[in-house]
């Protein structure tokens, strides 16, 4: 039940921002739109309730994630997003490489948390997750400029792990 | 110049220098996983800042106009740009993973420990 | 109001350019997977471009049709690599 009710409140929330236009109500919407919007978001709750909550883990509810998630994405994530493209601008310009491919265990166990991990390290310097190890979540990395054979994960991802727990497990 | 196409131009000038960053850097470097590194990083940046400054466009002339037409412009671009950035990474982990199992190796690598470690 | 947007204008006409440096790549790459990290990037250029050209058009329109471009692209790479894995698992 709380699977159907947040996905109908997603969905609806969804439909309004993709349909915001002149009208009465806030001066974007109208009364026939927010009807609608009703029925449709209905239809679509039904449909994909069984495909968003398969788990029935509703953690990922919780607001302050959201919170945390939004300042994490504006805060340290951009700021490391900035230095990657800064030194892929060396490399491009230079053309200095060294790269590798090494493996990393984060330790995470839930799957949202991993495929935040995953496309954190990609966006960030020097690294690209090239495959995943499904049994025990360890993850292998194509890295640019090898500088020690057995990296530690602070070496590769900085304190990433640490924000994927907190945000998503 | 006012101050807003100031900032429009310094956000379009970064956006198009990493965006042409990721292209040269598809034609330099010599394999699949560097040229991926250029491909994903700089495109993905350089979109980051053409959208936000058409994103800064369309707030600011919703306001100043009053037209609701710009504020919609503004909101569909931040839907646009939010697909863009949970699909790129992904899809840049779907093309590495395909081209290492289709037997693509690292060139110039000093360490694949993916090969020795033999995946189902 | 016009000068404004004829810098999207011609932001969008240098990443056409951009978008022919990577053709080159996907015409002369050496293997599948470099054909598809080439067609990927024009993607997404494709969709940042779509969005410069719907500014300085005025027309929300071309946004609607980037987001519905950005996910079946997405859709197609996801294909495209299932493909190649696949082929390379029947040798």
């Amino acid at each position: 039940m709380i699977g159907f009710i947040a996905s109908f409140v997603l969905s609806f929330f969804a439909y309004l921002f993709l349909t915001a236009n002149q009208g009465d109500i806030l001066g974007l919407w109208s009364q026939y739109e927010m009807i609608f919007a009703v029925i449709i978001s209905l239809i679509v709750a039904m449909i994909s309730t069984k495909v968003l909550f398969q788990k029935k883990r509703y953690r990922l509810l919780n607001p302050l994630r959201w919170v945390i998630f939004l300042f994490y994405l504006i805060g340290p994530f951009f700021i490391a997003m900035a230095k990657a493209n800064i030194d892929v601008a060396y490399r491009v310009i230079t053309g200095k490489i060294n790269p590798g491919i090494v493996k990393i265990s984060p330790n995470l166990k839930s799957d949202a948390a991993i495929t935040l991990l995953a496309n954190s390290i990609t966006l960030t310097p020097g690294t690209l997750s090239v495959d995943i190890d499904e049994s025990n979540n360890d993850l292998y990395i194509h890295w640019i400029n090898v500088t020690n054979l057995k990296p530690a994960i602070e070496d590769i991802c900085g304190s990433f792990p640490t924000w994927a727990r907190r945000i998503a497990e | 110049m006012t101050v807003l196409s100031i900032i429009l131009f310094i956000f379009l000038i970064i956006g198009i220098f990493f965006n042409g960053l990721g292209s040269i850097g598809l034609m330099r470097f010599p394999d699949v996983y560097t040229r991926l590194h250029a491909a994903t990083k700089c495109t993905t940046f350089g979109s980051i800042f053409t959208s936000l400054a058409v994103i800064i466009f369309g707030f600011y002339f919703w306001k100043v106009s009053g037209d609701s037409k710009y504020g919609v412009l503004a909101l569909h671009t931040i839907v646009a740009l939010g697909c863009l950035i949970i699909t790129n990474p992904t899809g840049a982990h779907a093309i590495a993973r395909a081209a290492h199992r289709s037997g693509v190796m690292p060139k110039q690598a000093v360490i694949d420990e993916l090969k020795e470690a033999d995946l189902k | 109001m016009t000068q404004l947007f004829n810098i999207f204008l011609i932001t969008s006409v240098l990443l056409l350019l951009f978008m022919l440096i990577s053709l080159f790549r996907l015409v002369l790459g050496p293997t599948v997977p470099d054909r598809v990290v080439a067609l990927d990037t024009i993607n997404t250029l494709i969709i940042a471009g779509m969005i410069l050209f719907g500014a300085a058009m005025e027309e929300v329109i071309y946004i609607d049709v980037a987001i519905v471009y950005a996910l079946l692209s997405y859709i197609a790479t996801l294909y495209i690599a299932k493909h190649m894995e696949r082929r390379s698992k029947d040798k």
